[in-house]
C-alpha cells in the first residue's frame, strides 16, 4: 500500500510539489498521468526514498520513507524512464548485481535473474551485452531489474516514454501480465491511453497537485465522453460553426489552435447527422467532421477550466 | 485503512553488508572496465609516451645523478596515476547521468559502497598500467637495484597514492556532475602537482619559492620515495612524509565524498 499525505518538495523558491495526497491500496494499479514538469518524476523521488519531502509524510508497505528508507527500499522496485541498465554488461549481469544489492544471497539471485529474464522473454539476449540491445528490449531488462527483489510495491516512471508505437504495445503485454498478478503498481505517463490500457484509478497531476481521481471512465465522463471535431474550409466560417455545433450538441464548443471547432457529444452518430445538415442549410462548406476519443489535452483543459470556449448564445 | 508505521517489523531488516555491496560493485566495475579493453589500452599508452618522450627527448639535458630512465620511470609512475584520476570522475558523472545511481540509490544497499566499487575498481586498473610501465621501462634500460620486495612496495605505494586521488576526483564528479565538466575540471589540480615536482627533474634546479612548494607537495614525496626504494638508495624521510600525505588525502576526500553523495 502507498499512502502519502500532504507531500510537499521545493527546488528554491519553485514548489515542484504542493501538498500531493496519494492513496493507493495494496493490488491497486495506480497510474499518475500529466504533461511534463506536472511533478510525477518528484513524487516518485519521494516514494522511492531518493528524495527527500520538503513537508508531508508518505508510507510504503508500513515503512515511512523518510525514517525507514532501508526497509522501503527492500520492499519497492523502481523501472525508470532512462532505462537505467547497464550498456557494458550482459542483461543476466545487470540482473544478478541488483539481486545481490538487494541483499539476495548468490544463488538467489541468479535463481531470480534467470526467472526475470525468462518472464521477459529475453533468456536468449539474455548472456548478451545490453548495448546490443533494442530500446524495447531495454526497457524490458530495466523492468526485470525491478522485479528481482519480489518488490511489494512496483514504480514504473514513464516506463515507455520514447519508444515506437508497435514496441509500446508489446511492452503493455508484460506490464498486464505484472499487473494481472496482483502487485501494487504506481505507474506515470503522459499518455491517458496508457493508464486507460492498465491502471484501475488514475490520479491526474498538474503544477504539483493531484487536480482530479477516478476511472478512466469517469475522467471522461467528466468532460463529456466523446468529441466531435469539424474543420470548416474557410476559417472566416469558425464562429458560426461554433455557434451551430454548441447548438446542435447543448455543449460548450470550443476553438482549437489547428483552426478547428470541438465539443463533446452525448449522442454520436444523431449529433454527427445533425451538424452536418445544420451546415449545409447555413452554406458553410466542411473540410473535415469526426468524433474522436478525448485527449489528454482535452481532459486536461476541461479539469483546469482554463480552454477557449464560446459559449452558446 | 490502516496506515501505521510497523518499528517492530523494521528491526527484522538486518543493516545491508558494506564489505558484500563493495564486493558487488567492484566487481561491477572491473567487469565494465573488461568490456572496454580500449580504455586500458589508450590509458596505458599516454604513460608509455610520456616515457618515451622525456627519456629520448629531454634525457640527455637533465642531470639527476642516476641514468634519466631510471629517475624518469617512478614519476610517470606517479604522474599517471594523477592523469588517470579523471577518469574516475568520467565513469561516476556517466554513472550519474545514465540514471544507474539513481537505481543503486533505490536499492536496500549501502550508498557508500558505489564509490567505493568504483575506486577499488581503478585502483586495480592503477595497477595494470603501472606493471606495463615498469616493463616498457626494462626494455628501455629501466634497472632498479634496490630488489624484487622494494620494487613491489615502491609499485604498492604508486597505487595507494593513485587509490587517494581517486577519492579526490570522486568528490569532485560528486560536485560537478557533468561528465564533460569534471573531465575540464579534474585537470585543473592534476598540472601543477604534476609539473612543479621531481616527477620528470630534480628540484634542486628550480627557482628557490617554487622548490618550496615543490619539495614538499605529495608527488615528490611520492615519488622521491619510489626512486629510493627502485633504486635501493637511502629513504630518508620522505617515504614517512609521503604516506602521511596519501593517508591524509585519502581520509579527508574519502569522508567528503561519502557525506557527499549520502546526503544527495
Amino acid at each position: 500500500m502507498i499512502h502519502a499525505r500532504g507531500i510537499e518538495v521545493s527546488f528554491g523558491s519553485v514548489k515542484a510539489l504542493d501538498g500531493v495526497d496519494l492513496l493507493v491500496a495494496d493490488g491497486e494499479v495506480r497510474a499518475l498521468l500529466g504533461p511534463n514538469g506536472a511533478g510525477k518524476t518528484t513524487l516518485v523521488s519521494v516514494l522511492t526514498t531518493l528524495l527527500t519531502p520538503t513537508a508531508g509524510t508518505a508510507v510504503i508497505d508500513g515503512f515511512d520513507v523518510c525514517n525507514q528508507p532501508n526497509e522501503v527500499r527492500s520492499r519497492i522496485g523502481l523501472a525508470g524512464q532512462y532505462a537505467a541498465v547497464d550498456n557494458l554488461l550482459t542483461g543476466r549481469e545487470n540482473l544478478e548485481i541488483v539481486g545481490r544489492l538487494y541483499q539476495l544471497p548468490k544463488a538467489v539471485a541468479k535463481k531470480r535473474a534467470s526467472e526475470a529474464l525468462e518472464r521477459l522473454s529475453l533468456t536468449d539476449a539474455g548472456d548478451r551485452l545490453v548495448r546490443t540491445y533494442s530500446g524495447g528490449m531495454r526497457r524490458r531488462l530495466d523492468l526485470g531489474a525491478s522485479l528481482v527483489g519480489r518488490p511489494k510495491v512496483l514504480v514504473l516512471d514513464e516506463p515507455t516514454t520514447g519508444l515506437d508505437p508497435r514496441t509500446r504495445i508489446e511492452l503493455w503485454e508484460f506490464l498486464r501480465e505484472l499487473v494481472d498478478e496482483g502487485a501494487t503498481v504506481l505507474l506515470t505517463t503522459q499518455y491517458l491511453e496508457e493508464a486507460d490500457e492498465l491502471a484501475d484509478e488514475i490520479s491526474v497531476i498538474e503544477s504539483g497537485r493531484v487536480i482530479a481521481e477516478g476511472t478512466a471512465d469517469e475522467l471522461k465522463q467528466r468532460m463529456g465522453g466523446d468529441v466531435l471535431v469539424a474543420a470548416p474550409v474557410d476559417r472566416n466560417s469558425l464562429i458560426a460553426l461554433c455557434e451551430i455545433v454548441a447548438t446542435v450538441t447543448g455543449n460548450e464548443a470550443r476553438l482549437t489552435d489547428s483552426g478547428s471547432v470541438s465539443a463533446p457529444v452525448n449522442n454520436k452518430v444523431d449529433s454527427l447527422v445533425r451538424v452536418a445538415a445544420e451546415l449545409d442549410r447555413a452554406g458553410i462548406e466542411l473540410a473535415e467532421i469526426a468524433i474522436q476519443r478525448p485527449s489528454l489535452d482535452d481532459v486536461f483543459l476541461s479539469l483546469t477550466g482554463d480552454a477557449p470556449t464560446v459559449e452558446e448564445s | 485503512m490502516s496506515t501505521a508505521i510497523r518499528p517492530d517489523a523494521a528491526q527484522a531488516i538486518s543493516r545491508p553488508s558494506l564489505f558484500g555491496d563493495a564486493v558487488t560493485m567492484t566487481r561491477r566495475n572491473l567487469l565494465r572496465l573488461s568490456r572496454t579493453p580500449q580504455v586500458i589500452v589508450f590509458s596505458t599508452i599516454q604513460p608509455l609516451m610520456f616515457v618515451f618522450l622525456f627519456n629520448f627527448v629531454f634525457g640527455g639535458s637533465i642531470e639527476t645523478g642516476v641514468s634519466y630512465i631510471n629517475y624518469l620511470v617512478p614519476g610517470v609512475l606517479v604522474q599517471t596515476s594523477l592523469f588517470a584520476g579523471s577518469n574516475t570522475a568520467i565513469g561516476l558523472a556517466q554513472d550519474l547521468e545514465s540514471g544507474a545511481i539513481d537505481r543503486f540509490r533505490s536499492l536496500p544497499m549501502r550508498r557508500s559502497a558505489v564509490l567505493i566499487g568504483r575506486t577499488l575498481a581503478d585502483a586495480v586498473r592503477s595497477l595494470i598500467t603501472a606493471v606495463v610501465v615498469v616493463a616498457v621501462g626494462f626494455a628501455l634500460g629501466f634497472r632498479p637495484g634496490g630488489g624484487v620486495l622494494a620494487l613491489v612496495a615502491g609499485i604498492a605505494l604508486g597505487v595507494a597514492f593513485a587509490h587517494a586521488f581517486t577519492w579526490v576526483f570522486t568528490f569532485m564528479a560528486l560536485k560537478v556532475r557533468d561528465v564533460e565538466a569534471v573531465q575540464a575540471a579534474a585537470f585543473i589540480p592534476v598540472f601543477p602537482l604534476v609539473f612543479a615536482a621531481s616527477t620528470f627533474a630534480p628540484v634542486e634546479n628550480m627557482p628557490e619559492w617554487l622548490q618550496a612548494f615543490a619539495s614538499r607537495q605529495p608527488v615528490t614525496l611520492t615519488a622521491d620515495t619510489m626512486r629510493a626504494l627502485f633504486n635501493g638508495t637511502d629513504l630518508g624521510s620522505s617515504w614517512f612524509w609521503a604516506l602521511v600525505w596519501i593517508a591524509g588525502i585519502f581520509a579527508v576526500a574519502a569522508t567528503l565524498a561519502v557525506r557527499t553523495f549520502e546526503r544527495s
